[in-house]
């Protein structure tokens, strides 16, 4: 079944057209990866299935329900979470209670003046499962901003799985990154995938990273999708070799 | 984790103590009661505006309006509807609070900047209403002819009009119910999605807030505060200004916030007693008196960009 489909999804700025009717269907369990120089619409696109904005024209649906016109917070209650670029946290407070505000508004408490003893159980739970699955639990108590990069990281995506996503989307998740922390955030995406069986889309930069995750590669170039396939396809596919490989070796 | 709940514990307790005991410290010192009554009452007002800067990071800049409205709320209701101190406040913080809440949607779409011109252009639109309404309001001269009336227990009759004291610890009584309202809400898991607004809007959009509604909440609550405070400041008074509405109140309120310590619970309302005393002590001296207060600001930004409490708790950590 189908977590995600995207049927020609089209955005435009004035005359600027910066996605032009592309489609994508994500399976449960895929991990799903948008390649493409930079302009290609990468973003803008992330930014449509999130719902940061409108699509000038086309219909995504989630989890069989249409979300075209839902706002933000409406369809990360229906289970789509997001991490960004740049990473966006709360930075002045621990990592524990970075995670506890996602779990509060996933359970449904985000209006409640008080909480029952039973439903904070459930939260902190919650929380150090979070933060269990991306190996920060000895951190818990640290304020985020004062954690490496590579952890702050692990925070943002420890917020977004805190959620119970039926689909986690990834924006460049290894940004700015040096080899070891590219490694460990390689490795925890992986168990993400692997492991916990998430169903992920994400942005990268890092073919290395692309080719060692995706289940499949998504192709964006000039706001068109060029080509998607397995790693081996792309990797032999010429138009893509012309647009983007090519350039990049 | 005990020692810094200890500590907490310490310094609450010296907090209230100091309060409570104010009318007896005060006098020695060369204060008066009715000096710390203001205090209360208009640190209640910074709190409240506090509560939306430091704790969902919104500027109000027009917060005063809520203030006057709560306060001709209370005067008109002791003057043309009831003789009853409970019933004035009361009325009086729905006043404010009401015309907040209905203001409030139009205005939390805006952000920053605009979130305070249009917080002042409203609230300037309420002083004009204020001013000119002259039957009703007493226009310039404000609204007078009513005063704050004993409270009936029933048993026995609490004198809040001729004793200063039992004024003072009637006002302590409601600051501590809206304090404590406040202190509640922020511990909440809403005060927690409050704070998260604050340090990082976009996030707390993606992890599925509905941040303009939250804002609208946070926005209604505080000028609910800030109407109560208002109807208090009428009975202090015994009179309601409409130069309480005017957005230079709402500049001195936000100075009172900023000056304490933004970030901090309590810092508003040390914010509060030192404008307050120092207005006190300084307008007796010069007319120019707002130049030295508005001196210290600067000095505080400048040199303690977390307030004096903030600075306070810096040192002592």
């Amino acid at each position: 079944m189908n977590v995600l489909e995207i049927n020609n999804v089209t955005k435009q700025f004035g005359n600027l057209v910066a996605v032009r009717g592309v489609s994508l269907n994500v399976a449960k369990g895929e991990m799903c990866a948008i390649i493409g120089p930079n302009g290609a619409g990468k973003t803008t696109f992330f930014n449509l299935i999130s719902g940061f904005f409108p699509p000038t024209s086309g219909s995504i649906i989630f989890d069989g329900q249409d979300i075209t016109r839902l706002s933000t917070h409406e369809r990360v209650t229906r289970g789509m979470a997001r991490t960004f670029q740049i990473t966006e946290i709360f930075p002045e407070l621990t990592v524990f209670e970075n995670v506890r505000i996602a779990a509060e508004v996933a359970g449904g408490y985000r209006l409640r003046p008080w909480m029952s003893r039973s439903e904070i159980t459930k939260v902190h739970a919650s929380v150090e499962e979070a933060l269990k699955l991306v190996s920060l639990e000895g951190k818990a108590d640290r304020l985020v901003g004062e954690l490496a990069h590579g952890d702050q990281r692990s925070a943002e995506i420890a917020m977004a799985l805190a959620l119970k996503p039926h689909l986690l989307l990834l924006d460049e998740p290894t940004a700015g990154m040096g080899d070891q922390e590219t490694f460990q955030i390689t490795q925890l995406i992986r168990r993400l995938h692997r492991d916990s069986n998430y169903t992920i889309v994400l942005i990268e930069h890092d073919m290395r990273v692309v080719f060692h995750l995706a289940d499949r590669i998504c192709v964006l170039d000039q706001g068109r999708m060029l080509a998607q396939g397995t790693p081996q396809e792309i990797a032999a596919n010429e138009t893509v070799q012309a647009a983007y490989l090519g350039n990049a070796a | 984790m005990s020692s810094e709940q200890t500590r907490k514990l310490v310094v609450l307790a010296t907090i209230w103590a100091s309060l409570i005991l104010a009318p007896y410290w005060m006098v020695p010192l060369g204060g008066y009661t009715a000096l710390a009554t203001r205090v209360l009452v208009l640190g209640l007002a910074a709190m409240s505006v506090n509560f939306l800067l430091g704790f969902t990071g919104v500027l109000s800049f027009g917060h005063a309006a809520w203030f006057g409205l709560g306060a001709y709320g209370a005067g008109l209701t002791l003057k043309f509807l009831a003789p009853s101190t409970p019933l004035a406040l009361i009325l009086g913080m729905l006043l404010g609070g009401l015309c907040g809440a209905i203001l409030g949607t139009l205005i939390v779409r805006r952000r920053g900047v605009y979130f305070a011109m249009v917080t002042i252009a409203f609230g300037q639109v309420f002083y004009y209403i204020a001013f000119q309404w002259s039957s009703l309001t007493g226009g310039d001269d404000g609204l007078r002819g009513f005063s704050r009336h004993p409270i009936d227990f029933g048993v026995f009759k609490l004198d809040i009009l001729s004793n200063a004291n039992n004024f003072y610890f009637f006002v302590l009584f409601c600051f501590a119910i809206v304090v404590g309202a406040m202190g509640y809400i922020l511990r909440s898991p809403f005060g927690r999605t409050m704070i998260a607004i604050r340090e990082n809007e976009r996030r707390a959009r993606f992890l599925g807030i509905p941040v303009e509604r939250h804002i609208w909440i946070a926005f209604t609550l505080s000028c609910f505060f800030m109407g109560f405070a208002g109807a208090l400041y009428a009975l202090v008074n015994n009179f309601a200004d409409p130069r309480g509405l005017h957005y230079s109140q709402s500049g001195d309120f936000v100075m009172m916030a900023v000056m304490g310590g933004m970030r901090s619970f309590w810092g508003p309302l040390l914010g509060a007693a030192v404008f307050v005393v120092l207005q006190d002590y300084l307008s007796s001296v010069t007319v120019n008196w707002m130049s030295f207060v508005g001196l210290l600001f600067v000095l505080v930004v400048l040199f303690f960009p977390r307030g004096l409490l903030g600075f306070l708790q810096r040192s002592k950590a």
